[in-house]
């Protein structure tokens, strides 16, 4: 053999050896998980009265997405899924929101002032203990009779409403606590980069040009971050489809009558509520769907818009 | 017009600058406040004794009311506010209890006019918001308790409002009782195990296949990578039916290969439960299916790439094989991002909520996350104990962030670099 073979083989093993560990955990917990889940996606397997898994082909998608006609008209096989769909994305309108608002704040964070460091730190305060801890906060500062936005309210004469207990304001409560949570967190971090990657030199041949500030932002500041407005959004997204759990978890259990319920609290409800292991993988396999989706159509459209 | 000379325009460029730097500071300081407010409104109310947290307005400083009798300061607590009002709709005059007196602030869209009103808690059928009755506050009355030690503890006696006087006293025993009302140290145990050990083994599994992904060549390098990078876009979801379910079968199936039942037996560590060995409430369950990590894999990939490659070389030179320049060369050189996705790591692990939530039944095996949902379960409207567990939960992160400041900031710019 001749040695330059021999030493590639010897690479090949040692590197073998090197992705061992990882490779094993990755085969066991998440290849593996990720093919049992969709056969589980077409079984109907009750975990809880311990009954033998039944192949139903693909009865739970039929259930899930698909329709019936009651009294001539057109009805969801599973309702709840598809208001639970339009919780997860009413709830994901709140991105674009919190995008601008991280980019205000970093525009502002990248002029050279004092302390900067000090804001920094306490912008980035509620992203660091974003948890458990924190729902329950809110949960506090939502109460309809003595929370604190409430007394805040009735201070200036208003009415504040139940915050988490009416179905209007449920969701737009959510909405601001998350504002709250990541509005100075990564993505104002991201776009700070962003930002101190801009050439300086474009600002000055602007200036000399005339250019008032929003133009200099407009034609300037905006298009050199694209690449991280991209980023940013489809990372979001992402997270979007999939968030929800704990809020609805601690603060509402989902309620009133379904209103914060995501697409990830069902999933728990039927996995480990009522224990219907087949119908929650199948829900699960419908969002990784949707996240897929929406990801490579953001990478395609995204790609024609951002100049990088 | 006249014409500004070159001194004029520069202070009035100065002057605008000022201008801009004061509305920045406003703006930045305004929302500074609204990012913290919710902590001090935390803190406050988990500081304040059971009877003084339900108060119409906010009350930032936790107070304790007494009374003064014939020189003595005597601590009380108010049992009934009574009021003699006008209802201003009739004219007429009544007496009612002072805790049904909503709001004492006058009207947003009249500030001079101070009136007063009563909401009537009880809701109208079909109404969505309950009356408000307009009154005006003649008299006010309390029936207080002294709970001052002493001779005349437990005394009731009817006071004017306002010969009841307030000092600051905060109520430290709350987070005595928070702490005492769970086991809070096991959770502090528990999370603290479990976090370090994830985060030792994430990183360490994360490195070594980083580092083969990013200098070592093997047939199928690149097919592999892009199918862990896959991997980072399927939902926590789909994965977590099935290990739950293998954790959940995997003693049973021991058992009857073994022929035993030490599988699905509970242990114990002298007096303390530790668990069953495998499975639902293990700490192998906790740990197991999180030592491994696609996103820190490529973390540490992306920032491996940007080592210059001579100095690998010439430990190659001098004889060292793929593991001694691991060891010796990218990870000493490395230790920056190490320090990030160690950080990243165990943060994320310490607040990680729904895998402990579902693999964990024994109060025993629970991590502070979940320790603190089912306090809530526990204590629903003991707002000051559960302000002050959130405050318990939260202090760790808050060391933790203060410590590794920088690495965040680091880290979080790595983590975006496109591969």
């Amino acid at each position: 053999m001749k040695p330059r073979t021999k030493r590639k083989i010897r690479e090949a093993a040692s590197s073998y050896a090197f992705l061992m560990p990882n490779f094993l955990g990755f085969l066991l917990f998440t290849s593996g998980p990720v093919i049992f889940s969709l056969f589980l996606a077409f079984t109907k397997w009750d975990l809880l009265t311990d009954s033998s898994l039944k192949w139903v082909g693909l009865e739970n998608f039929v259930r899930l997405l698909w329709f019936h006609y009651e009294a001539g008209a057109p009805v969801a096989n599973d309702p709840y899924f598809w208001k639970y769909v339009g919780n997860t994305f009413f709830i994901m309108l709140g991105i674009p929101v919190g995008m601008a608002g991280s980019l205000a704040l970093a525009v502002a964070m990248n002029q050279r002032l004092k302390g900067i460091v000090f804001f920094r730190t306490v912008y980035f305060l509620p992203t660091i203990s974003m948890g458990v801890a924190i729902y329950m906060l809110w949960r506090w500062i939502y109460n309809e009779d003595f929370g604190l936005i409430n007394s805040l309210l009735a201070m200036i004469g208003v009415d504040g409403p139940g915050w988490l207990t009416s179905t209007a304001w449920s969701k737009p409560a959510l909405m601001i606590m998350n504002l709250w949570g990541t509005v100075g967190g990564y993505n104002m971090i991201l776009y700070l980069a962003g930002l101190q990657g801009i050439s300086p030199e474009l600002y000055e041949a602007a200036s000399i040009d005339g250019a008032s500030p929003w133009q200099k932002f407009r034609s300037i500041t905006w298009p050199m971050l694209g690449p991280t407005t991209f980023f940013i959004f489809v990372m979001s997204m992402i997270g979007g489809f999939q968030s929800g759990f704990e809020a609805a978890y601690i603060m509402t259990n989902g309620g009133p009558a379904g209103s914060t319920t995501t697409i990830s609290y069902y999933i728990w409800q039927n996995a480990y509520n009522w224990f219907k292991m087949g119908y929650a993988a199948s829900i699960a396999w419908v969002l990784f769907i949707m996240v897929f989706s929406v990801t490579i159509f953001n990478w395609k459209v995204g790609g024609k818009i951002v100049h990088y | 017009m006249k014409s500004l000379t070159a001194k004029e325009s520069k202070a009035r460029k100065k002057r605008k600058g000022l201008f801009k730097k004061f509305f920045l500071y406003a703006l930045l300081s305004f929302f500074g406040i609204s990012m913290v407010t919710p902590f001090f409104w935390t803190l406050s109310t988990s500081l304040k004794e059971p009877g003084n947290i339900f108060t119409s307005t906010p009350e930032w400083i936790p107070r304790a009311k007494f009374i003064e009798r014939e020189g003595k300061k005597l601590d009380i607590r108010v049992k009934e506010e009574n009021a003699t009002f006008k209802v201003l709709a009739t004219g007429k005059i009544r007496i009612g209890r002072k805790n049904r007196i909503y709001s004492e602030r006058p009207e947003w869209w009249n500030p001079f006019l101070k009136k007063y009103y009563v909401l009537e808690k009880r809701k109208e059928e079909g109404k969505e918001k309950p009356k408000r009755i307009y009154v005006k506050i003649l008299k006010e009355k309390a029936k207080v308790e002294i709970i001052q030690e002493g001779p005349d503890k437990g005394k009731v006696l009817e006071v004017p409002s306002n010969a009841i006087k307030e000092r600051v006293n905060p109520a430290w025993k709350n987070y005595l009782e928070a702490w005492r009302a769970i086991p809070f140290a096991r959770g502090y145990i528990n999370s603290l195990f479990v976090s370090i050990t994830i985060t030792l083994g994430q990183v360490f599994t994360s490195a070594l296949a980083a580092y083969a992904f990013a200098r070592l060549s093997f047939p199928g390098r690149d097919k592999l990578f892009l199918g862990y990078l896959g991997t980072m876009m399927i939902p926590g979801a789909v994965t977590m039916i099935p290990v739950f379910i293998l954790l959940r079968k995997l003693p049973e199936v021991l058992n009857w290969i073994f022929h035993t039942d030490f599988w699905s037996t509970t242990q114990y560590l002298g007096p303390y439960m530790v668990g069953t060995p495998i499975g639902i409430d293990s700490y192998f369950a906790l740990i197991g299916p999180l030592l491994f990590s696609a996103y820190g894999t490529f973390m540490l990939r992306q920032f491996f790439m940007t080592i210059p490659r001579d100095l690998e070389d010439a430990a190659r030179i001098d004889g060292s094989g793929p593991f001694g320049t691991f060891f010796r060369i990218i990870l000493p050189l490395s230790k920056p991002a190490l320090a990030t996705l160690t950080i990243f790591t165990f943060m994320n692990s310490w607040r990680s909520f729904l895998w402990p939530l579902i693999i964990t039944n024994s109060m025993e095996m629970k991590t502070i996350p979940v320790m603190i949902a089912s306090f809530q379960g526990l204590y629903i409207t003991d707002w000051h104990l559960l302000m002050a567990a959130s405050l318990i939960a939260l202090v760790p992160m808050l060391i933790v962030f203060i410590i590794g400041q920088r690495f965040f900031v680091e880290g979080i710019r790595l983590g975006a670099i496109k591969g």
